[in-house]
This record gives structure tokens, sequence and C-alpha cells, in this order.
């Protein structure tokens, strides 16, 4: 579904402040397959989901999406292709404009936008049962102002937003970093329900190495703008925090892995 | 009763020139809050409406039609601001700023190499003309400006309930997540400035005709006119008008109500001289407020901390 060969990435090349980004990096993620992605601060992992979602354009390799190369195609035309969740819960909605309108900008996701209405009332009733299915009473709150809601309920209606219409691929950049823990848990719940409902190819970022492991197909770990680990199937399955903390040392050849870690 | 009587007289003539500049005030509305850009492209687009609208008339066309092709001329200078921005990477107040400059030039070729040229309602067959203005007739412009403003209001109203129109909503919003919902943000950019462009041109046109002349100056300051309308339209209706046209209609009663307010100091004895100054000062203490209402709730949330 997801190809990426030798994809680079320098940020402020030629300066003192260069730094690789993406250093020659290539994965390639099956149809279906749900993958936690970990490492350390500065290791390249946010980099690579914007580097996918074409952000920003890379130095050099290829990024094929489902047999397409679109290492050159603008971000707007490739988030046809994707749905994206963010870390900041303001950054995947448009705080002005209603629950339902937002709704109605994402279902249009890689679709012409012509002059017929922005919002119809058939799918304001198909809305009103997703959001019930959220369980957080949005669904008896779709004109209200999305600057209204709070980070949680943000993530929640962002992740529908990401999924309304199937996307080939879900990238989730640590889309519970910023909630309550409780807030988080029911938000990642949420996530690996719709992953699983739909059977979405799933690229996702965690900080926090316990989901890293419990959820998802499979899991990698990158430092350095590379890929160090990559664990699927059964020795994902027996995988424990302290083994991750081991086997990252290992990898990197480093001895502070822990503070890394941990800590970030 | 000379004070009173006076203003009375005056109070059409406020009431017209502002149901007018409301036409404008909405094409700022649309770039300063729909779009979040500060265009300042319309200083420019408003004389080149006069202008156009005016030439065109005196060759002998139709005003309407004129009126047509002043909107015309809006669009172009808002689709070479558009571009300045989005395609040349020049910040959006600077790429305004450089169309304005340009037009200027421009507005004096269109006015055939002088700074002034009069429209005589006399000689032609206006669409608004301030010499009607106190007349209970069909003449009376306060009527098709009233019109016009319905059926503008209408329409935009009815535009960004489009997809379209919610697309260049959302770039305003939040143009990263428009970005990852396929909308192209530039653009929808380009197409805001163009659409508030054209509207501000369109009121250039009407304002020449309601004067009698189309000058190459008509249009200094216009954008600090605009937001006086904008902002006085939010502080006084933000808590009853919610609906996007009671927003707008919300913005051309602040139009109306700057020029009623304006009658007002001028029967005072306000210099004239002195108005740009007292429109800057009054649209600068109202852009700030927002700013000095959130350092307040803070200092005293601050205050809340230590005394608990």
């Amino acid at each position: 579904m997801l190809e990426l060969k030798e994809i680079t990435k320098t940020f402020h090349p030629g300066t003192v402040n260069a730094r690789r980004a993406l250093d020659r990096l290539s994965l390639t993620l099956e149809e279906g397959e749900f993958v936690t992605v970990i490492g350390g601060n500065g290791a390249g992992k946010s980099t690579l989901l914007n580097a996918v979602a074409g952000a920003f354009p890379i130095d050099g390799g290829q990024i094929l999406l489902d047999g397409q190369d679109v290492t050159h195609m603008p971000e707007h035309r490739r988030a046809a292709f994707l749905g994206r969740v963010f870390q900041d819960p303001m950054m995947g909605t448009a705080p002005t404009m209603q629950i339902d309108e937002n709704l109605a900008l994402a279902a249009r996701r890689g679709r012409r936008r012509g002059l017929k209405w922005g919002v119809t009332r058939a799918e304001r009733e198909e809305y009103r049962a997703l959001l019930a299915g959220l369980g957080l009473g949005l669904e008896d709150r779709m004109s209200a102002k999305v600057g209204l809601l709070s980070g949680g309920q943000r993530q929640a209606l962002t992740l529908l937003m990401a999924t309304v219409r199937r996307p080939k691929l879900l990238l989730l950049d640590e889309h519970t970093a910023a909630l309550d823990p409780k807030t988080a848990g029911k938000v990642l719940e949420l996530s690996q329900q719709i992953v699983r409902r739909d059977g979405l190819t799933t690229l996702m970022i965690t900080h926090n190495m316990k989901d890293a492991i419990a959820c998802g197909s499979r899991l990698i770990m990158m430092d350095g703008g590379r890929i160090v680990l990559d664990l699927a199937g059964e020795e994902k399955r027996r995988l424990t925090v302290a083994d991750l903390l081991e086997r990252f040392s290992a990898a990197s050849g480093r001895e502070e892995a822990e503070d890394k870690l941990l800590l970030s | 009763m000379g004070f009173f009587g006076s203003l009375m007289g005056a109070l059409p003539g406020a009431m017209a020139q502002g149901m007018l500049w409301g036409v404008m005030a909405v094409g700022v509305f649309l770039t300063f809050r729909i779009l979040d850009v500060a265009d300042l492209t319309v200083d420019g687009s408003l004389a080149c409406g006069g202008a156009v609208c005016v030439m065109l008339i005196r060759g002998g066309a139709d005003p309407w039609p004129a009126l047509l092709c002043a909107v015309g001329a809006g669009v172009l200078a808002g689709l070479c601001t558009g571009l300045l921005h989005t395609r040349c990477g020049i910040p959006a107040i600077l790429s305004g700023i450089l169309t304005q400059l340009a037009l200027y030039s421009v507005n004096l070729r269109i006015l055939g190499g002088k700074a002034n040229q009069p429209v005589s309602v006399d000689k032609y067959p206006l669409a608004v003309s301030q010499r009607y203005v106190r007349e209970l007739s069909v003449q009376n412009p306060i009527l098709p400006a009233a019109v016009l403003l319905l059926l503008l209001i209408g329409g935009l109203y009815w535009y960004f309930g489009t997809e379209r129109g919610c697309a260049v909503r959302a770039v305003g919003a939040n143009a990263g997540m428009a970005r990852a919902q396929g909308i192209d943000t530039r653009r929808a950019t380009v197409a805001g400035l163009m659409l508030s462009n054209g509207l501000v041109a369109g009121a250039g046109g009407l304002l020449a005709q309601y004067q009698g002349a189309a000058d190459v100056n008509m249009g200094r300051g216009a954008i600090v006119i605009g937001l006086a309308a904008v902002i006085i339209g939010e502080v006084l209706f933000s808590g009853v008008f919610r609906n996007f046209a009671l927003k707008m209609t919300a913005v051309v009663i602040g139009a109306v109500l700057y020029y009623i307010v304006l009658q007002i100091v001028l029967q005072l004895g306000l210099n004239t001289n002195d108005l740009k100054l007292l429109t800057a000062a009054v649209v600068a203490v109202f852009l700030a407020l927002p700013a000095w209402k959130e350092r307040l709730r803070r200092s005293k949330r601050g205050g809340g901390k230590t005394n608990a």
C-alpha cells in the first residue's frame, strides 16, 4: 500500500543548523497493516509522516502510494488518499466552522468541490449516526462551532473526519499525546475500533511504549532518521517494554536508550 | 434646532453613502474575517472601479454594464494580489501594497491622464446620484443601493454555503487542516481576493456615480473605513447576529452608522482635515480591544491565584 524508497530529508541544509531528519529510509506497508512508530525526540518520526503527507518536498528517494508515485504530488492532492490526525487537537479542525461543516469538508476530500450545498440534509443524518457512535453527545450539537469543543472531543472529531471517507492510509501523529490519560485512552480505543472495522492501513506514532506494543500488527523504532528495529507477528506479540529498551540500546549502539525513550 | 435641523437634512446623504460604502465593507469583511488576510489592494481597486465606471459611462455605456466592468477590473486587481502572494511568496500585506501602488498609475491611465473626471447626472443616466438623495422617488439612490445590498448579501450567503464557499472558509479558519482535507489553499485564497476586490471596485463605481466624479485619490484610506464598518458592526451586533447573512448585514449597518457619526462630529465642528486621524484612532482602539481584554482576564486570573 505504501512504499518508501530511500527517502532523505535534511532541514536547513548548508547551515550550521543542518539536520538530517530522514536518512535513506525505506519502508513498505502491506494493505491492512497497522504499524506503530516509536523513537526519541528528533528521531524523525513526525518528519516521516509529514513526508508521506507531502507537507514538504523530500530531498531524495521515492514515495509510492498504492503503486502510484506521489513523490512530487502537492499536499492537497495527496490528501485524497490520506486520513490524518495531528498531535495538536487545534490542528485538525476548523474552529470557526460547525461540527457538521467540518465533517462535510472531510467527506469531500479528493472530490471536486462545486456549487452544490456544502452540507446536505442527508449527510447530516449520516453524521448524526457517526457522531452518536463516539458516545460524546456531539450528535446533538452538530451546529456548534468546533472551537467550543474540548481537546479530546476535537481529536475524536478529527479521527472521524480522517476516516469518514475510507483513506488508503491513516496517519496518526501522536494524536493522544496532548490529552489527559483518561481521554487519551478513549481516543486510542476509538482509533483501534475504526481501524479494525474498516481494515485501514495505518501508521501511528506514539511516545507510549505500552501503546506501541499493545496496538497494531507491527512495530518500528526510529533513531537518527533511520528504522533501527522492525518487529511483526509473534515477535511483536511477545514484546515487553524491557525488551524494547534493551533492543533499542543494541540497535542504536547507545547506552542512554532508556532516558531517551522514557523521558521523551 | 439649527444643529438638529441640519443634521436631519444630512441624514439621507449619510445613509446613502453608508450603504454604498457598505458594499465595500462587505468586501473587506470577506478578506479580513473569512480569509484572515488584511488586503490593502482595496484602496487601489476602489478608485479603479470608479475610474472604469465613469470613463465607460462618459464613453456612452449604460451605467449598469459599466458597473459590471468595474467589478471585473477589481477582480483582476484581486487576481494580481493573489498571484503575488501565493505564487511569488510575497507576504499578503506587501502584495496588496504593491498592487495598490501599481493601480495608482493604472487608474491615472484609465482616467485619461487626469486626476479627476466628472460624470454629470444631467448628461448621463446614472444608476445612483447624490442629486436625488432627499427626494421621495424611484431615483433616490437609497432604493437601488438597498436592492443591491439585498442581492449581494443573499448571493454571498448562498456562495459561502456551497462546497466551494465552505472550502474558502476552511482556508481562512485553518489552512493546514484545509490542505489535509484536499483543499488547494492557494487557489482558494486567490478566489477570495478576487471576489473581495470585485465588490470593492463595484462600490467604487457606485460611489463615483453617486458623487458625480471619479478621482484617482478616492480610495485613499478606504481599507480603514471598511475595517471601521466591520468593527462597528461586530461590536454592536456580535451578541445578537450569529447567522452569516446577519453578520454581513451588521457590517453594512456599521458603514451607515460610521457615516451618520461622521455627520454628527462634522456638525459639532470637527475640522474635515482631522477626519482620517480620528477614523484611524477609533479603528486602532477597537482592533486593540480583544488583546486588552485578554490581558485583563489573565492578570485577574493571576491575582486570584495569589489570593488562594
